[in-house]
């Protein structure tokens, strides 16, 4: 655990954890709008943003990539409001129309341009690349005090962690109009907030994670750490405060543990390949949840009336 | 029956004629409000009087709330004018209280009772002042007025529906408003919840305060409120309970939906037989 591990696996770890917190904290209010499935339908809509914005610029900078699938947030975000207005069907449903068929058109611009010459697939869309965001030019713990070698961090890590400090910040600041809104939106309303403006910038924040996490991680990861520890999170206590600390402890838990499991998992029973860390991650979070279900202290939540 | 006979009940004198645009707590100028195609509000007006205990009545479906929620800027309104204390909405919003319908949250959502009551001190608290002991403090003792200050530390989600309704009107009371818009503060509460609201209710017009319920109880109208606004989208009619809350004007206001023996399940006065 020396040199190596601060060159191979300290980046990525640090790139899933971050990841896995960015999309974690917005995961608590949308699951608790009933929203779950704005998170879902992002990330898959950013797989076309990428491709429009590659067939545009003709490169994979990361400028374009970020521009275009915040771009395909947003249409997908207004396409969705649309077909539950106009088709006056429920939310789930129209999300679920937009995001499948969004990203049928993405794969299927994909496969007709030539990306032969960059990095742009679908496996990569799914899995991402976590495992090659190493650190070359780090020669052991003392490389963190070094500029030089600072300098060559994958710019990645600077972007997801830029984006998870962001996320933390607007939270912290805007916690009870956020909170307020969410529990009671015509209380909100009444005392003057601007909760479809709350409301949006939620989605908004949402999809800022998950593009940034999609680069890295890619989007099984995006799907499962806006749901699943949240979701976890929601049976180990009764108070919103403590979930969302439960929620990035879970996130950090799957990121770690999944990415570990991921590399040294099937050496240990044998295997020789190392598996993708990014489903192992989303796998982690699963399990979880299963076992929170399970057993956490506030899974049986009746609200049964105790009576007057 | 006619409206002969409620003079004999009414236990208030008519409310005085027009009194100062400042001192009208909600005025109501013409308001259209529109889901669809059809208007579920239609050109209505009405006055609440300072100091009065007001019911919003009509069927199913006839707007009361959507009215309501439109005086409050929560649904946009197609056309008309509020005016709070004689000012636009925006300027006196920190006059108002709000208790939404009850049905309206999520009691799952993971918080306590006394996080719900604080919420009504939002206004105080803005984006990041910390809770302090004059805040709690504040909060409990709102919760005492409606008897639910030994269910502070619950999660929302263990009460009974009358126990979340107290807890919605504890909120309110923190705001510290002169007008209180109430949407079915009655509906499907116990007995004594309903006698706990109204207890809240007459000690807030005591400290000259003013109430506005929708309310869905004909049979209770006559004995909680003295002033009534009936509605079926369009306005029926408006005024003080012994003289407006009428079998003539309730046939108006319900139609062929109120049957006759829905009249009889009143409280109101019977001629003799």
């Amino acid at each position: 655990m020396g040199a190596e591990f601060v060159q191979l696996s300290l980046t990525p770890l640090l790139i899933g954890v971050l990841a896995a917190v960015a999309c974690a904290l917005p995961g608590n209010f949308l699951i608790l709008r009933r929203q779950a499935l704005v998170g879902d339908a992002i990330s898959h809509v950013v797989l076309p943003g990428i491709v429009v914005a590659f067939l545009i610029t003709g490169t994979v900078s990361t400028w374009p990539m970020l521009l275009g699938a915040s771009g395909a947030a947003v249409v997908a975000v207004v396409v969705i409001e649309a077909i539950r207005r106009v088709g006056r069907i429920d939310p789930g449903a129209a999300m679920g129309v937009t995001f499948t068929s969004l990203f049928a058109a993405g794969v299927l611009l994909l496969e007709q341009s030539d990306t032969s010459g960059v990095h742009l697939d679908v496996e990569h869309a799914l899995y991402g690349n976590l495992e090659s965001l190493i650190w070359l030019s780090a020669e052991g713990w003392g490389s963190l005090l070094d500029p030089v070698a600072l300098a060559d961090l994958p710019p990645e890590l600077l972007r997801m962690a830029a984006v998870a400090l962001l996320i933390s910040v607007l939270m912290i600041i805007f916690w009870r109009p956020l909170k307020l809104s969410t529990f009671d939106e015509g209380f909100a309303n009444a005392v003057g907030l601007p909760t479809a403006v709350i409301s949006f910038s939620l989605v908004i924040c949402a999809a800022v994670a998950a593009v940034a996490a999609f680069d890295a991680v890619g989007s099984i990861i995006v799907i499962a750490m806006f749901i699943c520890p949240p979701a976890a999170a929601r049976l180990m206590t009764n108070r919103l405060e403590i979930q969302v600390l439960w929620s990035v402890a879970f996130a950090v838990l799957s990121a770690v543990l999944g990415y570990v499991l991921a590399g040294y998992g099937p050496l240990w029973l044998g295997g020789a390949n190392a598996v993708s860390a990014a489903g192992m991650i989303a796998t982690v979070s699963g399990v979880i949840l299963a076992i929170t279900c399970l057993f956490a202290p506030h899974r049986a939540r009746t609200g049964t009336p105790k009576g007057n | 029956m006619n409206s002969a006979v409620f003079e004999l009940y009414r236990d208030e004198p008519p409310q005085a004629a027009s009194p100062l645009a400042a001192d009208v707590p909600l005025s109501i100028r013409e308001l259209t409000v529109s889901y669809g195609e059809k208007p579920a509000v239609l050109a209505v007006s009405a006055t609440v009087p300072p100091e009065s205990m007001t019911a919003i009545v009509g069927p199913n479906g006839a707007g009361k709330s959507t009215l309501l929620k439109a005086a409050l800027g929560i649904v946009p309104s197609l056309s008309g004018q509020v005016l709070v204390y004689g000012k636009p909405l925006s300027q006196a919003m920190h006059r108002i209280a709000y208790v939404p319908q009850r049905a309206s949250v999520d009691w799952d959502f993971p918080t306590r009772v006394i996080d719900v009551v604080l919420m009504g001190l939002y206004r105080e608290l803005g984006l990041l002042r910390f809770v302090r002991h004059q805040h709690k403090e504040k909060a409990l003792a709102c919760l005492h007025r409606v008897g639910m200050a030994d269910f502070a530390y619950r999660q929302i989600g263990q009460l009974s529906g009358g126990q979340q309704q107290r807890v919605f009107l504890a909120r309110a009371l923190a705001q510290d408003a002169d007008l209180y818009l109430l949407d079915e503060p009655f509906a499907g509460v116990d007995a004594a919840t309903e006698k706990a609201i109204i207890d809240v209710l007459k000690s807030l017009k005591a400290e000259h305060k003013t109430a506005v319920c929708v309310h869905h109880d004909l049979s209770t109208v006559t004995q909680y409120f003295d002033h009534v606004l009936l509605i079926n989208v369009r306005k029926i009619a408006e005024g003080p309970v012994a003289s407006t809350f009428t079998e003539e004007n309730l046939q108006k206001t319900y139609g062929g939906r109120l049957a006759t023996a829905h009249i009889d399940e009143l409280k109101l006065p019977e001629p003799q037989r």
